[in-house]
């Protein structure tokens, strides 16, 4: 406890002596702003902002799409959570993309959004991002905007380092926060060092239709994996992990895990490691994972539980793992986009440590190690630096490249954005950010080709930026004009949940891609009705089937009859529209779950189990025309003795 | 005549363009349709400009009391047009082939012209007849009922040719392709017959001479 207290101290000194020497800086900088900013953010009603953002919502769950540079939210796009607003994961056909090993879980903390590529430029395909909690990836599709798979990720706790994919979307990957027995039992805590394990986990992507399969799972010593990126260009093949805990503390590792100077950045050669295991090599291990798939044509999602999955442990695999010493718990992991360095972020370094991809061969082509760590061969320090910048502020977390030479770093504790040049390490400009940023996004950033013209950083306090609402704010992000020297701060804007990470692209690559209805003509849902012919009623026991149509302003039938109390009473509905943006809702009176949304051409099932006698109302919930009101009709629920047949009719 | 001969045959053979490209187009836009509907009117039947458009004005118009846009089948002009149009085509071919090797005097060519006319403006009654009917023969039942200032119910008969104002919609109506295609063929058998009076006439003041020789 005295060493904790010293540590504090010594942390509160260091953090007043970065902030006051910060402040001349900053206040300078603030006269940035009487410029044109509300120009360079203004799009007209009726215009189209130039980029895409999609933010991830952190403990929402959720993954929500705003338009750069005005900072407008378009859509909030459920992943790992039930919607209400649509009813994904409360509908028949959504609920299994919530299924897992431990059953149907609701929510998830989502991270990091990362959106595919070909030949590292982003190809605007499919976005990815992981639920932190519960280990899981998602896709999600950019032309529907709507999540098309989830897999769960065996032999992993806390899914952080992670969704981040490789030039040629080859793998996206899952790397555990968290080391953990494997395979799960039951065995003391305090004898956690040297019997946890971290597993790295790479996930195939089919080129074709982007379905994921775990190919396999490194299994790394007993660190924490905190972030990753990939290698790109000269360093395509290569994947590096930042680590934590290399104490392998498992109490109080706010202190127990900071004790060591220097951490480490896992380099994987995973070529290397996909040889090997497409000639054999690795284990099959027996496991427990759910992977869910939505199919866009029968609107449904079906869950599969796995049962194996592939390990490898690095030490057999000889030149396919390495570890460069990085200072003081690194956090971020960013590789610049030519491929050639490796910014490892040390959380209480006062330095920025970056490596050389180049005088990483070197050394490790002159065997130039420094002792090993179960079996993998550590790299010395020196022998790998590219450089460091030296003071830069004070809690370095993440960094992005403008493509231009230029790379941008945020930094917690002194709450600002530095921007410094690979290759000089000198520090360009600094600009203050409202308050304590996490990470920060160039559009095309995790690629070989970022887009360079806007920064978007996303911080964790908000406190005075916008009106008070009680003790819980929205986050802030803020964004920063970057095609100059110094970087000009043009618009804060509130983002929901956690705004953690994002990632961003210009409109045009997936703007024309956008789907704007299901054709009815391919709606293959086996509950489906695409005509009031197709309507009917259908009793099986005490399950009562409603095929049910809606277009504007009806539903057909729209008076049912013969349904009893004790019935489970399930509502397939289609929706016979055709039209763009014009989806129409299903809300039941009494349904202990949520209302449908349904697209245009679409087919959702919602159950609704009667408990009182009586006449009783849905409705369409989406304004959806002029007599929108008039969109309603009425269940009749009788006795559970009863033996009224079942009945049904519109405009009778 | 040769050349007044070839003109009228590719003049005729303009119509043919109606059987692959429209006659007609009419758009249909307002504030909640950015990008408007439209149907192409064919001489064969009316098609959507976009895949559902034909659906989408259908589910519309049933607010106030319009009939379904008909499918070709529910129309005999849809049978007729193509006949007529593909009887002329071949009328105008032979005219301009009897025209070439000088059988029949350039005055046949403005006879098929005023023939073609006539059949035109017959198809132009015929189409706005039916766009009366259309639009203001409405369903007693209709969910909107809409009068005018002098208390008769408002007619949503969109307009031949140009634009109008129809409630929330603005709806243009203009020839497409096909149409265009028609009337530069027209156009060209007119052009054959000047050509082939401007020949005759020649022809006629150089016979004189030709009797001195």
């Amino acid at each position: 406890m005295k060493k904790f207290l010293n540590i504090s101290i010594g942390f509160l000194i260091i953090a007043f002596a970065f902030t006051s020497c910060n402040n001349g800086e900053s206040s300078k900088s603030n006269s940035a702003l009487s410029t044109n900013a509300a120009e360079k953010v203004y799009i007209a009603p009726g215009e189209h902002d130039s980029h895409y953002a999609f933010i991830s919502g952190g403990y929402s769950g959720n993954l929500t799409v705003y338009g750069l540079p005005s900072g407008r939210m378009f859509k909030e796009i459920p992943v790992f959570s039930q919607f209400p607003t649509n009813g994904y994961g409360y509908s028949e056909e959504t609920k299994a993309m919530l299924e897992t090993s431990y059953g149907f879980i609701p929510w998830d903390d989502s991270h990091h959004p990362d959106i595919s590529q070909t030949n590292g430029k982003l190809d605007g395909r499919w976005i990815f991002i992981n639920g932190n909690n519960t280990p899981r990836i998602a896709r999600i599709s950019l032309t529907t905007f709507e999540t098309e798979e989830i897999i769960e990720v065996p032999n992993s706790a806390g899914n952080h380092s992670s969704s981040f994919i490789t030039e040629n979307t080859e793998y996206v990957v899952a790397g555990t926060r968290f080391s953990v027995p494997i395979p799960q039992k039951d065995m003391p805590i305090k004898d956690y060092k040297g019997n946890f394990k971290g597993a790295l986990s790479f996930i195939s992507v089919d080129p074709e239709h982007g379905h994921m399969d775990i190919k396999f799972q490194v299994l790394m010593p007993g660190f924490n994996y905190d972030l990753s990126h990939p290698g790109r260009g000269k360093s395509h093949g290569w994947f590096f992990f930042t680590t934590y805990n290399t104490e392998e503390a498992n109490t109080l590792l706010e202190v127990n895990a900071s004790q060591n100077d220097k951490d480490f950045i896992a380099a994987i050669n995973w070529k290397k490691i996909e040889e090997y295991v497409n000639n054999g090599g690795g284990t099959m291990m027996p496991a427990n994972y759910a992977h869910n798939v939505y199919n866009e044509t029968t609107h449904t999602a079906t869950s599969t539980i796995k049962k194996e999955v592939r390990v490898v442990n690095p030490a057999e695999i000889p030149g396919a793992v390495y570890l460069l010493p990085t200072p003081k718990s690194p956090h971020g992991c960013d590789v610049d986009p030519t491929g050639e360095y490796i910014v490892g972020n040390g959380k209480l370094s006062a330095n920025l440590t970056v490596h050389s991809f180049t005088k990483m061969l070197k050394a490790i082509e002159n065997k130039r190690f420094d002792g090993d760590a179960y079996g993998i061969p550590i790299l010395k320090f020196e022998d790998v630096l590219a450089g460091s910048v030296e003071q830069p502020g004070l809690g370095p977390l993440h960094t992005e490249f403008d493509g231009k030479g230029n790379a941008y770093t945020t930094f917690f504790i002194s709450s600002e954005v530095v921007k410094w040049k690979l290759g000089t390490w000198e520090v360009i400009d600094r600009k203050p950010t409202y308050y304590s940023v996490g990470h920060l996004t160039i559009p095309g950033g995790n690629s070989r080709e970022p887009f360079g013209k806007y920064m978007f950083a996303m911080n964790k306090i908000t406190k005075d930026r916008y009106l008070p609402v009680g003790p819980e704010m929205e986050h802030s992000a803020q964004l920063y004009d970057i095609s100059g020297d110094k970087m000009e701060l043009l618009l804060d804007f509130p983002t929901h949940g956690e705004p953690h990470y994002a990632a961003a692209i210009p409109a045009e690559i997936i703007k024309n891609n956008s789907k704007k209805i299901y054709k009815l003509s391919e709606n293959e849902h086996p509950n489906k009705a695409t005509s009031d012919a197709d309507t009917k009623v259908i009793r099986n026991g005490k399950d009562v089937h409603i095929y049910m149509t809606m277009i504007r302003s009806h539903f057909s039938p729209d008076n049912i009859e013969g349904i009893k109390v004790g019935d489970k009473v399930f509502f397939h509905i289609t929706n016979l529209e055709q039209d763009f943006d014009v989806p129409h809702g299903f809300a039941m009176i009494g349904a202990n779950n949520a209302e449908l949304l349904i697209s245009p051409g679409q087919t959702r099932t919602l159950i609704w189990e009667p408990k009182q006698v009586g006449v009783w109302p849905f409705y369409c919930t989406d304004f959806c025309s002029a007599l929108h009101q008039e969109m309603q009709g009425y269940v009749r629920v009788s006795p559970a003795t009863s033996t009224l047949p079942l009945s049904w009719s519109l405009g009778e | 005549m040769k050349k007044a001969g070839i003109i009228m045959i590719i003049g005729s053979l303009l119509l043919l363009g109606l059987f692959k490209f429209p006659l007609w187009n009419i758009m249909l836009g307002a504030p909640q349709y950015p990008d408007p509907l439209g149907m192409n009117i064919y001489i064969e039947g009316i098609k959507g400009v976009q895949e559902f458009d034909l659906q989408n004005i259908d589910g519309l118009n049933h607010y106030i009391g319009m009939k379904t846009i008909p499918k070709a089948e529910e129309m005999w002009e849809f049978s007729l047009f193509p006949k007529v149009i593909i009887g002329m085509v071949i009328l105008g071919v032979i005219i301009g082939l009897l025209g070439y090797f000088e059988k029949v005097s350039y005055k046949y060519f403005l006879g098929w012209f005023l023939l073609m006319s006539v059949l035109g403006v017959l198809g132009m009654y015929d189409f706005n007849n039916w766009l009366i009917d259309y639009g203001s023969n409405l369903d007693p039942h209709a969910i909107i009922k809409v009068t005018n200032s002098d208390g008769t119910p408002m007619s949503y008969k969109p307009p031949l040719l140009g634009f109008q104002k129809l409630l929330n919609f603005d709806v243009t109506s203009l020839p497409h392709t096909g149409g265009y295609l028609m009337f530069l063929g027209m156009l060209l058998t007119l052009v054959a017959f000047w050509l082939g009076r401007k020949v005759s006439l020649k022809q006629l003041n150089n016979t004189p001479n030709k009797a001195l020789n």
